[in-house]
């Protein structure tokens, strides 16, 4: 017999079940939003950037210290985009033109070489302190809602989330619709090829890094208003990673399904199964969760067939 | 002139399949063995010995790993320091459970349970490929990190989860000394390294580099994909394990989990690509451009922070340097610093004419 | 590629190999004090202020008093970047520079000091670990050059203890409350359990810990099960680097009180709370030193060296917590000095002479006066026996945007700790084979 109490306990339980998964799946947006910039370059030049943590720091760091300046958030978003957009046509000049046509391994040897410059260019130039950073949206509950459900959800959250999907939504258009973003899957499959049909490589490349350099930047602003603008959001990048396994390298609409996935499961994970095994088991529970996928889905969920001909 | 294989017939099988069949090349390496166990311990300081030539061998041994996995059986792991932590767990285990058990031996011990672990890593490799399987092996990384964080067995029940290497005494005599350190180091290397050497030119080598240029390609000749990849897993492992182990007994004296983190993984991995993928010699100049030039900056920078120089900037300035250069680097010679002594060799063979 | 390149990639070659036996060359008469510390890396945020309070002081000596006792201090940075190969390199540089070699090496971080004990030992240069390191090294019969002095983490944790049963109006009022556990996932995080444990039977309070996997960026699942499923009566928070300020943030998320958390020293600074905002209002932490700038020795670093234009950090770094951390270390460690120039004369000491130093310290309240540092330094008598002093721990709590001292100095609990800490050191020896020193005979 099911008394009331009992019910009440059960009810309880499920909405914290609820709310463990809408937190999770908020985490994951924020997961995604890192994911987006990994896939951006990967689609573009079918390299894996290592240096994408870096820049999310640096169009955090640059951002928040403009803005300690006296600058406020809408003079110093731009300024930042400028920032990154200059930083892209460096990268593009210095280190990508000059390795037009290397293996893809090298590429990528040479995108830690840049997170390394990133890195220390970030301290050097500001400095190694930790800056709050507060864009206006507070990261307090909000009531109406939990008075109603239950549920504590912030507005910072609900607004991440919207931005991030917003985000994916022009992303998604400009990748599929746009010329400039058939001509990126075009250099992506073979630079030589790209170029004989008259993609200008170089400016293609230029996009791309700026893109990347826009999506560090919203990143890096909403982890900052996170952690605070520090050394650690290059941090994040680590948690990008699995999502990527599962949505897919190459797909932008992967890496949110990707990040919702990943964020739920870990949370989940975290808080109805750790506690029998030690806890702290975020840290790799979302590699062997994508693992799963992987080995049902050896590309992703939205990765593109590999398709192997000798 | 100085290196010309002109005259050098191979008249049997045996001379034909020596590790080093040019003379120049067996006589070079004799020496750099006798520099490296002779002389060094006798003219290195002890903060030379100590803190650039251990650290260096030790890299250098774990970059051979990495290599044989990456570089020559084409998969591409970022779970090397994990594989590491095993070895050095594993020795510490060893030998404090057994107490019978010369540390040497608990050493190879601990590179086969390396290998074990590296196994079952391995395994999704026949199934996940590239960049994919990378961010799989990660999952080790973590998962071991997190387990001897998590499981108070493997350190001892230590108080403080860190726990210190015990003495290294072995045939009744105590590696103490900053050269009998060096010395031990380099005869385990030396011995692994000629190994590998030799290992990537039989059957088992030229079956990983088959693997490596394409799977399909090769399961079609008759190569076994699973058991060729699960090999190099293994047996890269199995190196990783004993750097493992040599990190913390020999070089650090310190054995804890944070030691050997994600980023440590990453480390190895730049050794092998700026020092070569698929290059035995390849692993010991990356280990040395790795390991070597942040210390090499740092001790330049501390001359500078006595000029006025604010010593924050100094210090991101060394991190700038250090980026720039591999990039520099890579531009240069996309294919290695071995590939860079390839090319010297040519130019010695035909040394002084032009062409 | 050419043989062009190849020349100019070996000059490279020697040129950067060059700075591998550079070594700076130090005049006769000063001594030499190592400074090792992180300005790179996830924390270089402490690193920077930590050190540079302990520069500073050591710059404010040298100008104000020209040295100790006419011997003036000189001292040489290195990066270690928080990674215990580093500070193995770095040790090694600099433990034979100057005219006595190292003084001293302070490494700034559990790991990095497991990394160097045993040369440092060998080497008869004493490592100092303020406030970190190694808590069984109290124990100074087994290890005589380890000094986790002022106090240690066990020590600590009782105070804690004893903080949150004066907030609940008496120890006997613990008895059935509910503390959550929060700790980093790693060495430095779980060191503190046995003694939690040996607390709560103690006193009867119920614990539980709840691990957060390094870096701590995303803590929702464990303040989720905090607050909705365990409901503690208190949260105690051992954190580091930006683990501390996303937990209080996710508290401040879940409805949790901050007034209710008590943080470690590690997770108690401005580095900690500014980032967190308006969450970290209320938020507690524990302390083995003062807040502020109002002490004559913080005023006088003011003076001689930050508005002399020779400040290490920049001057609004003064009086946070992490700066006055860094001025402690200087006290502590140039007093140490002095005090085995009383034995061995007024001259530069070698790392063996100043650990009798170590070993002799006694901060009383007088002694504290002199040195201008009353309510920055806590009292505490160093001997062979006990190289931790028990000094005891004062409560912070962030308030309007800085730390106030909440509590005055709290006694630590040692009928508990020390005998916990004997038996490790006697298990650390037997493992060791190490014959302990008869501290009975040695003065």
């Amino acid at each position: 017999m099911l008394s009331i109490q009992d019910f009440g306990e059960t009810t309880s339980g499920l909405l914290f079940y609820i709310e463990v998964t809408i937190n999770g799946l908020l985490s994951g947006v924020l997961y995604s939003l890192v994911a987006l910039g990994f896939v951006l370059i990967f689609k573009a030049s079918g390299v894996f950037n290592f240096a994408q943590g870096a820049m999310v720091f640096f169009a955090a760091l640059t951002a928040v210290r403009l803005m300690e300046m006296g600058w406020s958030l809408w003079l110093a978003i731009p300024a930042t985009l400028a920032v990154m957009i200059v930083l892209a046509f460096a990268i593009e000049r210095l280190v990508l033109r000059p390795l037009v046509n290397q293996e893809a391994i090298i590429i990528f040897m040479a995108t830690i070489g840049l997170n390394f410059f990133i890195e220390g260019l970030a301290q050097g130039v500001w400095d190694s302190e930790v800056h709050p950073l507060d864009i206006g949206i507070p990261d307090l509950p909000v009531e109406a809602l939990s008075n109603a459900t239950g549920l504590f959800l912030t507005q910072f959250d609900l607004a991440t989330a919207a931005i991030a999907g917003a985000l994916v939504i022009v992303l998604a258009i400009f990748f599929q619709k746009t010329r400039i973003g058939r001509a990126l899957r075009a250099v992506a499959d073979d630079h030589q090829a790209a170029l004989s049909v008259g993609i200008p490589l170089q400016t293609i490349w230029v996009i791309v890094w700026s893109v990347a350099g826009l999506v560090a930047l919203v990143a890096g602003l909403a982890w900052g208003t996170k952690l605070g603008v520090q050394f650690s959001v290059v941090l994040v990048a680590f948690k990008a990673l699995p999502v990527l396994l599962i949505g897919g390298f190459t797909s932008v609409s992967g890496a949110i399904v990707g990040g919702l996935i990943i964020g739920a499961g870990e949370k989940i994970a975290e808080v109805f199964y750790s506690p029998f095994i030690g806890g702290a088991i975020e840290n790799w529970f979302p590699y062997v969760l994508a693992m799963i996928f992987l080995l049902v889905r050896p590309q992703g969920l939205f990765g593109e067939k590999i398709i192997e001909r000798i | 002139m100085l290196y010309r294989e002109a005259g050098q017939f191979k008249s049997s099988y045996r001379s034909d399949q020596a590790i080093f069949p040019i003379f120049q090349d067996r006589i070079g390496v004799i020496i750099i063995l006798l520099f490296a166990f002779l002389v060094i311990p006798m003219i290195s300081s002890e903060y030379m010995l100590r803190s650039i030539f251990i650290p260096f061998l030790i890299f250098s041994l774990a970059a051979i790993g990495l290599n044989i996995l990456t570089g020559y059986a084409g998969q591409l792991s970022l779970g090397t320091a994990g594989f590491m932590a095993v070895g050095a767990f594993a020795a510490y285990n060893l030998v404090i459970r057994l107490e019978w058990m010369n540390f040497i031996v608990a050493f190879a011990v601990a590179g086969v349970v390396a290998a074990a672990v590296g196994i079952v890593f391995g395994l999704p490799s026949l199934r996940i490929k590239g960049f994919y399987l990378a961010v799989v092996t990660l999952a080790a990384q973590f998962f071991i990190e997190w387990l001897f964080t998590a499981v108070p067995w493997f350190t001892n029940y230590s108080s403080s989860g860190v726990i210190s290497a015990p003495p290294l005494i072995a045939f009744g005599y105590e590696f103490e000394s900053a050269q009998s350190r060096y010395v031990l180091t380099l005869a385990i290397v030396a011995v692994l390294a000629l190994l590998a050497k030799n290992m990537v030119r039989t059957t088992t080598g030229r079956a990983w580099m088959a693997i490596r240029d394409m799977d399909i390609a090769a399961e079609i000749i008759g190569i076994r994909p699973l058991w060729t990849k699960l090999q190099a897993f293994a047996i890269s492992s199995f190196y990783c394990g004993v750097a493992g182990a040599l990190w913390a007994f020999v070089y650090l004296g310190t054995v804890e989990p944070q030691a050997f983190d994600i980023n440590r993984s990453f480390e190895i991995l730049f050794m092998i690509i700026i020092g070569g993928l698929g290059s035995i010699l390849g692993s010991f100049l990356g280990a040395a451009f790795i390991v070597l030039l942040p210390i090499a900056l740092n001790n330049a920078a501390s001359l500078f922070t006595g000029s006025g120089l604010p010593a924050d900037i100094v210090t991101n300035f060394e991190l700038i340097i250090f980026g720039l250069l591999i990039i520099f680097f890579l531009i240069v010679e996309p294919h290695g610093l071995a590939r860079l002594w390839q090319i010297g060799k040519e130019k010695l063979r035909l040394w002084p004419f032009p062409y | 590629m050419n043989v062009k390149q190849l020349a100019l990639g070996a000059v490279a070659a020697a040129v950067l190999a060059s700075p591998l036996t550079a070594e700076k060359v130090f005049a006769a008469g000063e001594q030499f004090v190592p400074v090792t510390l992180y300005r790179t890396g996830p924390y270089a945020n402490t690193g920077e202020p930590l050190m540079g309070g302990y520069m500073d002081y050591m710059r404010m000596i040298n100008a104000r008093d020209g040295g100790v006792n006419g011997v003036k201090l000189v001292y040489e940075e290195c990066e270690t970047g928080y990674k215990p190969d580093r500070m193995v390199e770095c040790y090694q540089r600099l433990k034979n520079q100057g005219e006595t070699g190292a003084g001293m090496f302070n490494p700034l971080g559990t790991g990095l000091t497991y990394a160097v004990i045993e040369d440092a030992t060998k080497d008869k240069i004493p490592v100092i670990t303020i406030g970190y390191g190694r808590t069984d090294a109290t124990d100074g019969s087994v290890w005589k050059y380890v000094f986790p002095l002022i106090t240690n983490y066990w020590s600590q944790n009782t105070a804690k203890i004893k903080f949150i049963g004066q907030r609940e109006g008496g120890m006997e009022n613990l008895k059935g409350k509910k503390i959550a556990y929060v700790i980093h996932d790693s060495a430095y995080g779980k060191e503190t359990q046995p003694v939690i444990a040996e607390q709560a039977k103690k006193y009867g309070f119920e614990v539980k810990t709840f691990p957060v996997a390094h870096p701590g960026l995303d803590q929702k699942a464990v303040w989720l099960q905090i607050a909705r499923q365990y409901k503690p009566d208190w949260v105690i928070l051992r954190g580091w680097g930006v683990m501390n300020q996303t937990s209080i943030k996710e508290a401040a998320r879940v409805g949790f009180p901050r007034d209710k958390i008590v943080g470690v020293w590690w997770s108690g600074s401005e580095q900690d709370t500014v980032p967190a905002g308006a969450a970290a209002e209320g938020y507690i932490s524990a302390n083995f030193h003062g807040p502020g700038t109002d002490y004559p020795v913080i005023q006088d670093v003011l003076k001689y060296v930050q508005d002399a234009g020779k400040g290490t950090v920049d001057k609004s770094e003064v009086g946070t917590i992490m700066y006055n951390r860094g001025v402690v270390y200087g006290i502590v460690n140039i007093e140490a000095i002095r005090v085995a120039q009383g034995k061995f004369g007024n001259k530069p000491l070698t790392g063996e002479q100043i650990q009798w130093g170590f070993e002799h310290l006694d901060f009383t309240p007088e002694r504290i006066a002199e040195l201008g540092a009353t309510g920055l330094v806590p009292p505490f008598k160093t001997s062979c026996f006990d190289h931790e002093g028990q000094a005891p721990v004062k409560f912070q709590q962030w308030q309007d945007g800085k730390w106030v001292a909440i509590t005055d100095w709290i006694e630590t609990d040692q009928a508990m700790v020390r005998p916990m800490v004997e038996a490790s050191a006697k298990k650390y020896a037997a493992e060791k084979g190490i014959t302990p020193r008869n501290c009975a005979t040695e003065n």
